[in-house]
């Protein structure tokens, strides 16, 4: 089960990062990469700035960098979308050896790569050090809806049943000499998750029978 | 694709922010209405099913591979207002946990597949079911249009999003063209996967599928005595 006992992304460790309350933590994450965001195009010296106090937090926080690097995989798409960007942006072209590039295409296409940087690595940061018991806790404290957390809470506690139900379906599906990724066997794997579905659906309703046995009221107990 | 940060202007991502947490709001209103005070562990489960349906990656050709977005499946299947809290739990997940979509970018995100993904897939859903034949066998390709149509209308708000608060200056011709051609293939892959699924589900059990509601409903009881159950009663008799 998910809850408690940390996630994919989390890095073990009793850092003065780890430790510190998650409400503030959000705060900080949000309030930096609004501050990165905000970086007007141009303000070159501004990256540098910043990467240095995230790089301080990964410090303090004892995750090794390398951890976060491999991590950081998931930016790649807008890093070819941020390469493409000066030769399809508009205003006046400049000259880089043979090729002819738009000159604020480059300038946006800097400032995206960095902004996008310092976002995944800020996020992989508070999710190394955060435990998803500690986030929820946190955003109830930020006064998120209750409603909202019961549900962010139930999806964590099941997201591993259910990604393993779908693990155990391509397994035997495989087993059974089909191929979940191929178009041809998208009518198979689409049976599939139509099952997975109604199990999800009725493991929810087998669950709020089991709340209300225990006096669920709407309200979950802190 | 979430939007990462630093693709729009702080302005931009804040208003965004904005619409995304009015629009929760009047969810978490209406979610009630359609699973009253199941809507917790069921909304929380359907999340987890949505974001498992996400994690299966369909190679797209060129390295990439695409997945699955389930907004208008998720309205279909559970009702629009459910659906867009699945989506906004989903994509709050994604975002502090796995660094999917930027946090300044998640208001954006969730207008964009929440909100656009879910209300567009559930009209086009609805208005579909409207031409269709009074039959189940309609909910599937209905929902099929719905997913179609929601894609590229997610695509169509990002251009202009991106011709507002864009950080890059693009041709916007060029833009709404690209992304809208784009996802339309995209949509297309949506739409296959999306009837599949529903109709799937409502061969099953049609009485869970929220947008198959009014026909299983409507539908009468029948009774068809068996030929072999009646041929051994007339026997019991004689």
């Amino acid at each position: 089960m998910g809850a408690g006992h940390g996630h994919r992304l989390h890095y073990h460790g009793h850092s003065r990062v780890h430790r510190a309350p998650a409400h503030l933590k959000l705060l900080a994450l949000l309030g930096f990469v609004l501050l990165a965001v905000a970086v007007p195009p141009g303000w070159w010296a501004a990256y540098p700035v910043l990467l240095a106090v995230l790089l301080g937090v990964v410090l303090l926080a004892q995750v090794p960098l390398g951890y976060l690097a491999r991590r950081m995989w998931i930016e790649v798409p807008f890093l070819v979308f941020a390469v493409l960007l000066p030769f399809v942006a508009t205003g006046p072209r400049v000259e880089i050896g043979f090729l002819s590039v738009s000159e604020p295409g480059l300038v946006a296409a800097g400032g995206l790569a960095a902004k996008g940087t310092l976002g995944v690595l800020a996020s992989l940061t508070m999710a190394a050090t955060t435990e998803p018991a500690d986030v929820l806790g946190g955003l109830r404290r930020l006064r998120m809806p209750d409603l909202l957390v019961q549900i962010m809470s139930f999806m964590l506690r099941y997201l591993d049943v259910v990604t393993a139900d779908l693990a155990r379906m391509t397994t035997s599906m495989r087993s059974r000499g089909c191929d979940p990724r191929s178009p041809r066997h998208w009518p198979t794997l689409a049976r599939s998750m139509g099952a997975l579905f109604i199990r999800s659906y009725e493991r929810g309703e087998r669950v709020h029978l089991a709340m209300l046995s225990r006096g669920y009221d709407g309200e979950l107990p802190r | 694709m979430h939007v990462p940060d630093g693709f729009l202007d702080a302005p931009t991502s804040v208003a965004t922010g904005v619409v995304a947490a009015a629009g929760i709001a009047v969810a978490l209103r209406k979610a009630r209405g359609e699973l009253d005070d199941r809507t917790a562990p069921m909304a929380g489960l359907v999340a987890a099913f949505v974001f498992a349906g996400q994690m299966i990656n369909f190679p797209v050709g060129a390295g990439t591979s695409g997945h699955l977005i389930g907004g208008a499946l998720a309205a279909v299947l559970v009702g629009p207002w459910t659906g867009m809290l699945c989506l906004s739990v989903v994509l709050l997940v994604q975002a502090l946990f796995m660094a999917d979509g930027g946090v300044t970018a998640l208001g954006t995100n969730i207008t964009l597949m929440g909100v656009v993904g879910c209300f567009v897939g559930y009209a086009v859903f609805r208005l579909a079911l409207l031409v269709l034949p009074r039959r189940l066998g309609s909910v599937a390709p209905a929902a099929a249009v719905g997913a179609l149509v929601s894609v590229p209308a997610a695509a169509t708000v990002f251009t202009l999003l991106f011709v507002v608060g864009g950080n890059a200056p693009i041709d916007t011709g060029a833009v709404l063209a690209a992304m809208v051609g784009w996802h339309v293939v995209i949509g297309v892959g949506e739409a296959v996967v999306t009837g599949l699924v529903v109709g799937s589900v409502v061969a099953v059990r049609p009485d869970l599928v929220h947008g198959a509601r009014r026909l299983v409903s409507a539908r009468t009881l029948e009774v068809r005595p068996s030929a072999v159950a009646g041929q051994a009663r007339t026997e019991e008799v004689a």
